[in-house]
């Protein structure tokens, strides 16, 4: 990991005095990471620049620039957070216009930390690193081998241990809409613990996720209860992909299937078992 | 300049001791992240935790201490508001016992400023009735 740090402080201070900051990680007090806002102004801080771990920094930039829509920032992002940026864009939560992209290329044992499939950048002009093959993902994997009953009984088992703290929505990236679908008593009843069977918190999610997940797993890293949520959101990508042939992330000029009317035959009907 | 960092600290809400990140974004905060290498909470963060920050510039909270007068609520200084009660409890003190004064402590609260606060109870009050709100 180290061997970034250098190069990737460099690619900052390049495009520091370009633009009005670039967001990227500090080490703070014990050691702790954190986003933060690299300036020209105090370009000292960058000593304390860090890589790992990956935090949701495409949320804070939106923070960012939603109070300073005319602000030109950089942003370190590796694949998942730039595929996240590009999704963000689409759905008009700001400008790439004036967002410049310094892709950090993921390490191996970073890939397999989370279990990626793509993790080398395709965005970003500026990119530190050497971009790497993804890895399979064995937790999904095994998911797949169990039979239907297995399965509903493997999600009961890891909802029963929710303890609804909200943090797989507030901390995901594509979690933006002003008026919340979890926060309505129609569908989620405030204070109820364990959740009913069928949790409509978890279900309502994964359909708000479909084609918006961009896979950075930061759902799963930050569940207390260790719930495997990456597992249905990219099952849910996987058909996506089949149906609509659109990854999220990939194409900047591709417009996302919600935010089109497909008509019969634009799409294909896959029949997929679930 | 912009100016977006991250202070971090501990969840104000229970004895965990979760850590987290408190979002300033121009002098404002703007939001909690949960601290992911931080060795109690590991990323992690309960409900409470999620929304730490949103009581701090409330628009309900107060700004000052209160002092009943005459039946109404009345904004006071903090030296006016520590006589009146440093005078209260002496006096309650001096007419029934300093046994009759009783001590809540909060997990709200660091374990230094609890130990303030239990030393205030038996050093300066005089009792050893101290416990914890949570036994409220």
């Amino acid at each position: 990991m180290s061997d970034r740090l250098p190069a990737l402080r460099a690619a900052i201070e390049k495009l520091l005095p370009e633009v009005d900051g670039v967001l990227g990680l500090r080490t703070g007090p014990a050691g702790i990471v954190a986003p933060h806002l690299f300036v020209k102004e105090r370009a000292a801080t960058l000593d304390a620049l860090a890589i790992w771990p990956k935090e949701p920094v495409p949320d804070v930039l939106k923070k960012i620039l939603k109070a300073h829509p005319t602000a030109k920032l950089g942003i370190v992002c590796r694949r998942c957070e730039e595929r996240g940026i590009v999704e963000m864009a689409k759905h008009a939560q700001f400008s790439l216009e004036n967002v410049t992209l310094i892709g950090l290329q993921c390490t191996h044992d970073e890939a397999v930390f989370c279990r990626c499939s793509k993790p080398a950048t395709i965005h970003a002009k500026i990119t530190v690193g050497t971009p790497i093959e993804g890895v399979p993902d064995s937790v999904t994997d095994d998911f797949l081998k169990l039979d239907r009953d297995a399965r509903l009984a493997f999600w009961k088992e890891h909802f029963l241990h929710c303890i609804k703290c909200y943090g797989c929505r507030n901390v995901c990236p594509q979690c933006f809409c002003n008026v919340c679908a979890l926060e309505d008593e129609t569908w989620v009843e405030t204070g109820r613990l364990p959740m009913p069977v069928p949790p409509m918190y978890h279900l309502v999610r994964a359909m708000h996720m479909t084609a918006k997940c961009v896979a950075c797993r930061e759902c799963e890293e930050t569940c207390p209860a260790g719930i495997p949520l990456a597992i249905h959101f990219r099952l849910i990508a996987r058909d996506v992909e089949a149906m609509f042939k659109y990854e999220t992330g990939a194409v900047i000029t591709q417009s996302p299937p919600q935010l089109l009317v497909l008509e019969e035959g634009e799409y294909e009907r896959t029949g997929l078992p679930h | 300049m912009i100016d977006y960092s991250s202070v971090l600290s501990t969840c104000p809400y229970c004895g965990t001791g979760c850590g987290l990140q408190l979002q300033v974004l121009d002098g404002r905060l703007v939001g909690v992240l949960p601290a992911k290498n931080h060795p109690i909470s590991e990323g992690g963060l309960c409900i409470k935790g999620w929304n730490a920050h949103d009581f701090v510039q409330h628009d309900d909270r107060l700004r000052t201490p209160l002092i009943r007068k005459n039946g109404k609520l009345v904004e006071a200084g903090w030296d006016e508001a520590l006589s009146l009660v440093a005078e209260k409890l002496g006096a309650i003190k001096a007419a029934s016992g300093p046994d009759a004064i009783a001590v809540l402590a909060s997990a709200k609260c660091t374990n230094e400023e609890n130990y303030v606060l239990q030393k205030f109870a038996r050093a300066v009050v005089g009792t050893n009735n101290i416990d914890h709100c949570a036994r409220l």
